[in-house]
């Protein structure tokens, strides 16, 4: 067999090169270097302070597991993930499903209910920070209209995070509501009709027999992104608690931040980040693994 | 009594009138197609026996008994989708389970989790998958019970979804064009075996299709239907033989009937032949003439078999255009030379003195007769004139010849 490379073969393949070289460049930028850099700095006891570093091995990493407050913010992140994931994922199916069986509405409640992932977080963030004011709040005085006492949204510990995911839930569902009726459209309408005639009317029935597993996917991606958005939660602690009341609200992120730009321990804050990563990585890679076994046809 | 019964069918989608009163008898045992183009009405129908659409009004009966307002597993139908509709999570076991399930388990035994405390499945599991692998062996899918779906060929996808149908025992068995996914040889095999399934369940069929192949081929009855109206009910051959109406004349028959005008001048006239002078004592104005392509004779073409017409058969001059040669016959093209805007089809069969033509596409004049005994004579607007009673008369008028 002739293996020579033609002369046309290489030119190609030079072009070839020089047409990869500016994504190369950008995910070289963007991607690599940076992260290489913060998994140098994690090696360092770096501070934003001081020009003087040097290289301390593995301390930030072994520093974390005895770390109180790093355990706090583990604690509190898992346990606001825990209120925020269930009601992510099931109010936004329930809207998604009742949804799709209005006729004549169904175009104005999706843009409703998508309105809030449209606007800007942060600026929401405030508005609800007034609403939810434990004095001159709106809830609060409707609240105690019906003559309750009112709630004191962000100054109680114990309430603290369910507030925070009240916002977070109220931000996010519309968007997991579109992703839900986006994988509803794309059930044959001929299953449901195949089912009604093998006797699977019963709305229960029509649920598990064929919504819920052909939805599997689209439940899949779902829950993942939730995941990742409730591990990702920053900006309305930052901007409503700033991780208070007693680091009650300190999630894993704001004390990365915390850790980088109040007390400007870079090292530690760029082991934070890495185990960040690390985290979100998981959670990307059960997604790519698991939606691929349950995609039908 | 009458298995099925549609009373005065009416449905609209809309300003779209879909169904006009549509009056139908289906008997026990019986298989009958609706036929007709698509958007015709056809599939609207089935769904509507189905219980998949209601009617606007009218009655639906089975078995004498109505079940217009009653949901599709209370009529004991079954139904074959078009694209077979099967679920795609399931295995082909679960698939064929499924009727069993909804019809033996109750609503807690089928719901996950709480199923393992329902002490009823227990003793209804077993019978479930009796009922699935006696299907599976009667439609021979034994082995491809762990299989999904997206596993299987199309001629395979087709059997399950006839399985899914049979294994509830249905009374009457509904199918919306269930050959219309499968490449032209599979579809002439699974033909005869529905056929076959009809002959061995003994069930009533509904079948839905636009091809008249199938419909002839397969049923015991076929509805012709047209924009929403039922142009004619009857046998395969009935139809064929005796069409109501030129659109079923049209519509039934593979190549499609010809149809020329008989002239209204002078006498009436086909070509330089006078029809019968009584003719024009029944029909005032114009008359069509349907002459199917088997009926056609060509006389000085060497090779072809002769068929025996009545002697009083019309003979008439035809310029030949194209010929197919479709191995034991051949298809003739051409026009008639006294219309030669109309093009006609001819189906001759070759007998044993046949040898190559000439180039197929070299045009010819030739000279054909028409068998007088098949001639359909309709009106200008396409009502079928039963003219069998009026024969052509006496041969010396057909004598002035090409």
């Amino acid at each position: 067999m002739d293996n020579a490379i033609s002369p046309l073969q290489r030119r190609q393949a030079r072009l070839a090169h020089w047409l990869v070289l500016p994504a190369t460049i950008l995910m070289l930028l963007i991607y690599i270097v940076p992260i290489s850099l913060v998994l140098l700095a994690s090696f360092t006891d770096y501070t934003l302070v001081s020009d003087y570093y040097e290289f301390i091995g593995f301390d930030n990493y072994t520093r974390m597991f005895g770390d109180e407050v790093v355990g706090n913010s583990l604690k509190n992140t898992v346990f606001y993930a825990a209120l925020f994931l269930p009601g992510a994922f099931i109010i936004s199916l329930i809207l998604a499903i009742t949804i799709q069986e209005q006729k004549q509405f169904r175009s104005i409640l999706e843009v409703l209910y998508f309105l809030p992932v449209t606007s800007t977080l942060a600026a929401m963030t405030l508005v609800w920070g007034a609403l939810m004011d434990s004095s001159q709040g709106v809830i609060n005085n409707m609240i105690e209209i019906f003559g309750f006492a009112g709630i004191n949204w962000f100054g109680s510990e114990d309430v603290v995070l369910y507030s925070l995911a009240i916002i977070s839930l109220w931000s996010v569902i519309g968007f997991n509501m579109v992703l839900f009726l986006a994988g509803l459209t794309s059930i044959p309408q001929s299953l449901y009709e195949a089912a009604s005639m093998d006797g699977a009317d019963h709305p229960l029935d029509k649920f598990f027999k064929i919504t819920w597993p052909m939805l599997g996917p689209t439940a899949m991606f779902v829950a993942v992104t939730s995941s990742i958005t409730a591990f990702k939660l920053f900006d309305t602690v930052a901007i409503l608690t700033q991780g208070g009341p007693d680091r009650a609200s300190e999630v894993f992120l704001y004390l990365t931040f915390l850790e980088g730009f109040e007390y400007f321990n870079m090292g530690y804050s760029a082991a934070l980040s890495l185990v960040f990563l690390g985290i979100i990585f998981l959670f990307a890679l059960a997604q790519a693994l698991l939606t691929d076994k349950n995609v039908h046809y | 009594m009458a298995q099925l019964t549609l009373k005065n069918i009416k449905k609209s989608f809309g300003q779209t009138e879909v169904l006009k009163d549509i009056s139908l008898e289906v008997n026990d045992g019986e298989f009958i197609s609706l036929v007709g183009q698509s958007g015709c009405g056809k599939s609207t129908l089935l769904r509507i026996i189905a219980g998949l659409e209601s009617p606007d009004t009218g009655e639906i009966l089975i078995e004498g008994k109505s079940v217009t307002n009653r949901a599709p597993k209370e009529r004991n139908v079954a139904m074959v989708f078009q694209d077979y509709a099967l679920y795609p999570h399931m295995s082909v076991a679960e698939n064929l389970s499924m009727p069993l399930i909804m019809a033996r388990l109750p609503l807690h035994a089928r719901l996950p989790f709480l199923r393992f405390v329902a002490p009823a499945a227990r003793r209804d599991r077993p019978v479930i998958a009796a009922g699935v692998e006696k299907v599976a062996k009667q439609l021979r899918i034994g082995h491809l019970l762990d299989r999904r779906p997206a596993q299987l060929s199309g001629g395979q996808r087709q059997r399950v979804a006839l399985g899914r149908a049979l294994v509830r025992d249905p009374k009457i068995f509904l199918m919306d064009e269930p050959l219309s996914n499968l490449d032209a040889k599979l579809r002439v095999q699974v033909r005869s075996e529905i056929t076959e399934l009809h002959e061995t369940s003994g069930l009533t069929f509904v079948y839905v299709t636009h091809d008249q192949v199938e419909a002839m081929t397969m049923s015991d009855k076929v509805a012709l239907m047209q924009t929403g109206e039922l142009l004619q009910v009857g046998a395969p051959n009935e139809l064929y033989a005796n069409p109501a109406n030129l659109d079923v004349a049209r519509f039934i028959g593979s190549p499609e009937i010809n149809i020329v005008s008989a002239d209204p001048g002078v006498g009436l006239k086909l070509g330089n032949v006078n029809l019968p002078a009584h003719l024009q004592d029944v029909v005032a104005g114009d008359l069509k003439i349907g002459i199917r392509p088997e009926s056609i004779t060509v006389q000085n073409m060497p090779g072809l078999a002769f068929a025996n017409a009545p002697d009083n058969s019309p003979t008439l001059a035809f310029n030949k255009r194209l010929v197919e040669d479709l191995g034991p016959e051949l298809l003739i093209h051409g026009t008639f030379e006294f219309e030669p805007e109309t093009p006609i089809r001819i189906r001759a069969q070759k007998n044993s003195g046949y040898s190559e033509l000439g180039p197929l596409t070299q045009t010819e004049k030739l000279k054909v007769q028409l068998n007088a005994n098949a001639l359909l004579f309709f009106t200008k607007d396409g009502k079928r004139l039963d003219l069998t009673s009026v024969p052509f008369q006496a041969k010396e008028k057909n004598e002035e010849l090409v």
